[in-house]
């Protein structure tokens, strides 16, 4: 430990955190009548035991890769953007859109237009009203982003229940997006789309704004010092806009890939929380980009094979929400981590 | 549907069922970030208390011990929240992100895992009604004071007891030197960690009447995220109530009154979907519209490190 380099113990409390969390589940499921061997040994088969299974869980990786760098992106600005979810919806709403009502355009050109409005819908939920309303109130964003989650849930529903984007007929469902727009597929018969693509792309442009950009070197110095910032002549409350805006327009495009590679249509709840689990990638990852990809498959394989541990061991699946709370715990406070690895070197000079 | 109906006893009645939960929550909010810690776990607690209070209730075939299961449950999961906030002085929103994050995993895995996929039973016991003699019979003030569950009593006697403990008692006075400049406190002799722990499980204490009122109270059966961003409302009601008690249950209320009449809304033809965005479109307005007008306590959110002079 001793010997250990800085950028080394800072991936080693995320992995401890990790694991620390799996074996606190493994308490939790023999507390209430489980044997976690099979559980996990379920979990992970699920994940990743037939290509069909590891497609599945690249499929689920792709949004929270995006929404993850959305989170990621404010994180590093100093903002707690806990809103993706909505801004995920409000972005599968404007894909959507887009997907089924603008017709005679060429496949590429269709696509890009509709994650364009995605991304656009994602960016104004995150810059307009939070955005604005930390630059210029002060109002914490922490509320106004969750607020407007509620709000675009409520939208979703409106739009679906009997409004205007309920296909014909009685179920709650928008029609379906025309092929043009369609993302193709990777590998044939599974969800797993040419998002991913789009999302790896993404943390090339989130790094780039990050790292090579005057936009994300104000972002950083905000995030870092919003005090200094502006004393330095950074404009905090535009910067603030923007960073809100980008990190929306993140977890818009999520959406967007999520009708325009695997549903096709809007449904009515059809999220899996995506925009929350985000919140767990990008902490886990330390809002780095690549990071946050390898964080993205990591959560990815935990839904994905949670479904399989549900149906296989007949562990509730919520049981990997669980895991993720305590992960998140043990981020928050990794004081923790030390504390524990603390005592138990401690124990040990003891013994010897 | 005229104006009369449209403000009659139903809007009121529903102010306060909608209004309290979050006003219950509000008044522990006040007591945590008083004492300098923002407790967004709030939701989580809820959560907790409204599975466990279910829980407690049917196992022990009583709604009032379910009740004390439901709120020692919130607030054990308060002390978690408070030592990772406290003595490892984590930043307090991951911290009760973490704290929501695993009471929606665990209520939903124990749901599953002791009442399987059918939901809780239907006979769970629940918190009784309560008519007051004769003043229920008052017109219209009766059925919307006196005509009410038990938590909501609860409420308005711990209202009048939060207000005298936080502005007319020495702990109160404590309380409000921790949360303003806990250094100063600390040089007075005042426990800075002991007085925090006593906020945040104060919060935990009223998120689980909360949680208790919403599933044991209002109904008698949990279902999975019920809180469903009231704790988030009730973080925004102590801000628009500046953080103090009466404040905080006003504004709670007010977000009552946007819910309850977001039902008569409906009876006027408009799409339920929309009218039910008002309660959060009114939180977000509210607050807009007060922050600079009323101030935080100074050391809200920072933790305590006694090496730090400031």
């Amino acid at each position: 430990m001793r010997g250990a380099t800085g950028r080394w113990r800072a991936a080693l409390i995320p992995l401890l955190a990790v694991l620390l969390s799996l074996l606190i589940g493994a308490v939790v499921m023999l507390a209430s009548g489980y044997n976690p061997l099979p559980a996990y040994a379920a979990l992970f088969v699920g994940a990743f035991g037939t290509p069909f299974n590891i497609a599945t869980t690249l499929a689920h990786s792709v949004p929270l890769m995006l929404t993850g760098l959305g989170v990621a992106v404010a994180f590093r600005s100093g903002l707690f953007n806990i809103g993706a979810e909505g801004q995920f919806w409000v972005g599968s709403i404007a894909t959507t859109w887009v997907g089924y009502a603008v017709g005679g355009l060429p496949p590429a050109l269709h696509v890009a237009l509709a994650l364009l409005a995605g991304a656009v819908a994602g960016a104004l939920w995150g810059a307009l009203v939070p955005g604005l309303l930390k630059a210029y109130t002060g109002a914490h964003e922490v509320i106004t982003t969750m607020m407007m989650t509620y709000v675009a849930i409520q939208l979703s529903h409106f739009l679906l229940e009997g409004g205007p984007m309920q296909a014909p007929g009685y179920t709650p469902v928008s029609p379906d997006i025309r092929p043009s727009a369609f993302l193709p597929l990777l590998v044939p018969r599974t969800q797993l789309s040419a998002g991913l693509f789009i999302a790896l792309g993404a943390a090339v442009i989130a790094w780039l704004i990050l790292e090579r950009t005057t936009l994300g070197y104000r972002m950083r110095a905000v995030g870092f010092n919003a005090r200094a910032a502006a004393y330095a002549g950074i404009d905090v409350a535009a910067t603030t806009v923007l960073a809100l805006g980008l990190s929306g327009a993140f977890a818009g495009v999520a959406g967007a890939v999520e009708v325009l590679g695997v549903n096709h249509r809007l449904y009515d709840s059809f999220t899996a929380g995506y925009g929350f689990t985000a919140i767990v990638v990008a902490l886990l990852a330390k809002n780095d980009p690549w990071a946050t990809l390898g964080a993205a498959l990591l959560f990815g394989a935990l839904s994905t094979g949670a479904s399989y541990m549900q149906l296989s061991a007949g562990v509730p699946s919520q049981l990997v929400d669980v895991v993720q709370g305590i992960i998140i715990f043990f981020i928050a406070a990794d004081a923790i981590i030390a504390w524990l690895l603390r005592r138990s070197r401690n124990r040990k000079e003891v013994a010897a | 549907m005229s104006l009369g109906d449209f403000l009659g006893v139903q809007t009121w009645v529903g102010t306060i069922s909608w209004g309290a939960p979050i006003a219950l929550a509000a008044l522990g909010g006040t007591f945590s970030e008083r004492t300098g810690v923002v407790n967004i776990a709030m939701e989580g607690l809820m959560l907790i208390s409204a599975f466990f209070s279910v829980l407690g209730a049917w196992a022990l075939h009583n709604a009032w011990l379910g009740l004390g299961v439901g709120v020692v449950s919130a607030m054990l999961f308060a002390l978690l929240f408070a030592w990772g906030a406290i003595r490892f002085k984590a930043d307090q929103i991951i911290l009760g992100m973490a704290i929501n994050t695993l009471a929606m995993g665990l209520t939903g895995y124990l749901l599953n895992t002791i009442f399987g996929y059918g939901g809780t039973p239907v006979n769970t016991p629940q918190l009784p009604t309560v008519s007051i003699p004769l003043l229920a019979s008052i017109p219209w003030l009766g059925p919307v004071l006196f005509r009410q569950n038990v938590l909501i009593y609860a409420l308005f006697i711990l209202l009048v007891l939060s207000h005298f403990l936080l502005f007319h008692t020495r702990l109160g006075l404590r309380m409000r030197a921790v949360g303003e400049h806990p250094q100063a406190a600390d040089a007075a002799g005042i426990n800075v960690y002991r007085i925090r722990y006593l906020g945040v499980l104060l919060s935990g204490f009223f998120s689980g009447l909360a949680g208790a009122y919403l599933s044991i109270g209002a109904l008698n059966s949990f279902n999975v995220n019920m809180s469903n961003g009231r704790g988030y409302i009730a973080l925004a009601a102590m801000i628009f109530g500046g953080w103090t008690p009466l404040g905080a249950f006003g504004a709670s209320m007010l977000f009552g009154f946007a819910s309850s009449i977001a039902f008569n809304l409906q009876g006027l033809g408009i799409p339920k979907d929309l009218v039910l965005m008002l309660p959060y479109v009114a939180t977000i307005v509210a607050l807009a519209g007060v922050v600079g007008r009323t101030t935080a306590p100074a050391a809200d959110g920072v933790p305590y490190d006694p090496s730090e002079s400031s």
